[in-house]
């Protein structure tokens, strides 16, 4: 790209940011940045630059760069949610799908910015990941790069099990760390001597409380939907590092949970205000074709699949269309006064997650506009529409997006049959676990914890429990 | 707000973990031998030098929902109805009724591509001739330089500096003053070479298959997957290896490498009239003096009877003049490998033969055996033991 060029985006830069200001949109300032596809590439698969070293991301990293070396797909965009913002463009990327990746780019970062889930958000992520791949590394130094990566495999089996609001419960665990720090008596190798008075005085209580800590998992605050956090605080196993491994995974995953939660909104807000920014711009007829084009291409529906830009942006419009011009029903019933659109879709982006929004505005002309069905496989053989009827069809919707779809699970019990055996359970909705993969993710939650494990679920209707005791299954 | 553009030439990171997932596929591929050395993909595969082969070992396991039982939502171009069938799932392992398929329906394992040259390097790692021994005919292998001496003059680019440092320092301290510097000419050192000449014995690897009616397509798959690797193996790491091969039911006759791998037959089964062309062989062309004789013989081991006999005094004559004699007896798939043992000749070889530390017998009844067999017969000497 010539200076000329970059020139002329910077000027693109400044007025799409005012018009964005125009339509209302709050992003966070926000530096962009040209870089060549393996960069790109590099960025979409570790999720935020900088990231510790793990071989899960280079196989990402080779799938999507193979799929663009082979033109199968490209990612015109990546999107960095800190403050400032990040956004990255492809270095191929013509002019006008530039001005519209930077206008796609300020709709996310508006997203991020004023959506409620993302209220507690680190928005210094970048540097946080940075000092977690230098401490991994330092850890992979020290341990052997094996020992660790074999760990880490083990912790990424359960990473998607945090706790959304887990924020709330760091508070009441920083004080309990707080409380622990004046028990702690060995700093130095020879300071637990000043502490010999005080601990006779109060060896009762010092041990009792150091009981509870080490040898017994506490059994208050279950059940504990947060199983990564759980197994880093409770397992009779883990060595320092591997619980400090463990925590950096834990906010990782705090840092990424509010974008799984919100992926439809998120999407769709970008898209309606990709499209109306540009409108507003000087394009030529040109670049109008051009951009009518991707355009298209982003909010299209596909085949069989939802699309979540499609789905989101349908949902957005729909809201405002129905606070601009309410029916007679809706301003009498609900005291709508029309023309309160804007206002409407804006507040709906600060408050919702894909799972409200779904549930609260996908309406009976929306699914049947969009064509939306249930769909499963019937007699193992044919993928069947078996459903049609909206509510249905919302609430497996909804269905599908609780948890971030993934199965929820949660800890029961972390000194089950009082030997420190560890009791998860899947609370079963209907939906079975894929049970090849659940006894392999067991082995790894077993690996993390160090003793029997055990997971309760349903298989054909009935209740199932899968043990798992470090040589071998069973199930009852 | 700005617009940046950065050199990110030095960014690697993408490449290094790509490297790290080179190494779990490596490692995974290591672990599989056994599988991947029976694998259709790479025996059928014709000259191709990548075959894909799944690797279970590369999943990333988590806890998910099993996609074939659970309901999903979707979106269609406006006239759907209930009842309409969008798609079709595809059998997995449908096609070769090869074995009973596996349970885990639908297991998408990863596929790794693999260079079945780097396969067999892993495989071949530590195979080798057993008893290789020094004949009288030797044939020149390579000529090698080896540089293996350290001399005062040379030439100037082959200066061993190291050295140089060191002998000036021992110089320097001889003088008073242990330290570097001052270099002269005496201190300078220089690598020379000499050429080498390896020599290495001549073998013969004589392989006879079964080719009768009761070796089924199973059977005569495990002995082509054992030979195919047996040849790759002998080609790749021996230059002078010469491989005869016999094929029998009744009779034997001696075929082309091409016929041997893809002919089918039928018949009864005289084993020792294969036994007795390899003498024959033997006799007219590798005179044990001069040669390093190994012979092996797949069978499922439904010999006539009356010719059980024969075949152990035979088979004593043949490990008698060779250096090993590898016998792999082939079971019904997925027979365990005591259910039939009873009359079938490897039990009856083991039982009978008076010569039994050059014979090496196997039994087979998986694919997953084919790379224990290789182990077996071309390990090294002294760990195994026969089966």
């Amino acid at each position: 790209m010539e200076d000329r060029e970059i020139k002329e985006l910077e000027q693109a830069v400044e007025q799409i940011w005012e018009v964005a200001r125009g339509f209302g949109l709050d992003p966070y300032p926000t530096n962009f940045e040209i870089v060549p596809a393996t960069v790109m590439y590099e960025v979409g698969s570790y999720a935020l630059p900088g990231r510790y070293s793990h071989w899960t991301f280079g196989k990402a990293y080779h799938r999507m760069k193979t799929m663009y070396d082979f033109g199968l797909s490209k990612i015109y965009e990546v999107v960095i949610n800190t403050n400032p913002s990040y956004g990255f463009l492809l270095e191929t990327n013509s002019p006008t799908q530039n001005k519209m990746v930077i206008a796609h780019v300020l709709g996310h970062v508006d997203f991020f910015k004023n959506n409620t889930y993302f209220s507690k958000t680190n928005r210094r992520m970048v540097e946080s990941v940075s000092t977690h791949a230098q401490r991994m590394m330092e850890y992979e130094f020290k341990y052997g790069r094996k020992t660790v990566e074999r760990f880490l495999d083990s912790v990424l089996a359960i990473e998607e099990h945090i706790d959304p609001y887990f924020f709330i419960k760091r508070e009441v665990s920083i004080a309990e760390e707080k409380r622990r720090q004046e028990y702690r008596r060995k700093d130095g190798p020879y300071d637990d001597l000043w502490l010999l008075d005080q601990r006779n005085q109060g060896k009762a209580q010092t041990d009792g409380d150091g009981a509870n800590e080490t040898d017994k998992a506490p059994r208050e605050r279950l059940p504990e939907k947060d199983l990564l956090f759980y197994v880093m605080k409770n397992s009779p196993t883990l060595a320092p590092w591997q619980r400090d491994a463990i925590a950096m995974v834990h906010e990782e995953m705090e840092y990424f949970v509010p974008q799984m939660q919100t992926k439809i909104m998120n999407e769709g807000w970008a898209s309606i205000w990709h499209a109306r920014i540009m409108r507003e711009l000087d394009l030529s007829d040109n670049e109008h074709i051009e951009f009518a084009n991707l355009h298209s291409g982003v909010v299209s529906p596909q085949k069989g699949q939802l699309n979540p830009y499609y789905l989101g942006y349908k949902i957005y419009e729909d809201i405002e269309r129905r606070w601009n011009e309410p029916s007679p029903e809706e301003r009498e019933k609900f005291g709508r006064s029309g023309n309160e659109g804007r206002e409407k879709i804006f507040e709906v982006r600060e408050l919702e997650n894909d799972v409200s929004f779904l549930r609260n505005y996908l309406t009976e002309e929306l699914c049947e506009e969009l064509d939306l069905f249930v769909f499963e496989l019937i007699e193992e053989e044919e993928w069947t529409i078996t459903e049609k009827r909206w509510e249905r069809v919302r609430d497996q919707l909804v269905a599908n997006m609780t948890n971030f779809g993934f199965p929820y699970l949660q800890v029961e019990d972390g000194d089950y049959n009082g030997n420190r055996e560890l009791y998860l359970k899947h609370l079963y909705e209907s939906t079975e676990l894929d049970m090849r993969y659940a006894r392999k993710a067991l082995e790894h939650v077993h690996a993390l914890w160090g003793r029997p494990v055990h997971l309760e679920t349903v298989v054909d209707d009935e209740p199932t429990v899968l043990h798992f005791n470090g040589t071998e299954h069973a199930e009852d | 707000m700005s617009i940046q553009r950065n050199d990110w030439s030095l960014q690697r990171k993408g490449i290094i973990d790509q490297e790290r997932h080179k190494d779990r596929v490596k490692e995974a591929i290591r672990k599989n031998l056994g599988s991947i050395v029976s694998n259709e993909a790479i025996i059928l595969s014709d000259g191709k030098r990548t075959v894909k082969v799944p690797i279970k070992a590369l999943d990333e396991y988590k806890f998910r929902f099993n996609y074939q039982k659970a309901k999903h939502v979707g979106q269609g171009d406006g006239k759907t109805r209930v009842g309409d069938v969008i798609g079709r799932e595809s059998r997995p392992g449908a096609g070769n009724g090869s074995g009973p398929a596996g349970q885990d329906a639908g297991a998408d394992y990863y596929e790794a591509e693999v260079n079945i040259d780097e396969i067999a390097a892993l495989i071949f790692e530590d195979l080798q001739l057993p008893y290789l021994e020094e004949k009288a005919k030797k044939a020149v292998q390579s000529r090698k330089t080896q540089f293996n001496e350290i001399r005062r003059t040379g030439v100037i680019a082959n200066l061993d500096k190291r050295r140089m440092i060191l002998e000036n320092i021992r110089r320097n301290a001889r003088e008073g003053k242990a330290r570097f510097g001052d270099i002269k000419k005496e201190d300078l050192r220089f690598k020379t070479w000499e050429e080498v000449m390896r020599y290495e014995s001549n073998a013969v690897v004589i392989a006879m298959i079964d080719v009768s009616g009761s070796m089924g397509e199973f059977k005569k798959y495990i002995a082509r997957s054992f030979y195919f690797w047996m040849v790759r193996f002998l080609r790749t790491k021996y230059d002078n290896v010469e491989i005869v091969f016999i094929s029998h039911h009744t009779e034997a006759r001696e075929v082309s490498e091409e016929q041997f791998f893809t002919q089918g037959e039928s018949g009864g089964t005289v084993v020792s009239s294969a036994y007795q062309l390899a003498l024959d062989v033997i006799k007219q062309r590798y005179r044990p003096s001069d040669w390093n004789i190994y012979p092996f013989h797949f069978s499922d081991g439904d010999n006539y009877y009356s010719d059980n006999e024969e075949a152990v005094k035979l088979a004593d004559e043949l490990i008698a003049t060779c250096n090993l004699f590898g016998y792999g007896e082939i079971g019904e798939e997925g027979s365990s490998s005591y259910r039939r043992s009873s009359g079938a000749l490897l039990s009856i070889f083991s039982d009978r033969l008076q010569n039994k530390d050059r014979f090496v017998g196997v039994r087979i009844d998986d694919k997953e055996d084919v790379y224990p067999a290789l182990k077996q017969f071309f390990g090294t000497r002294g760990v195994e033991t026969p089966a």
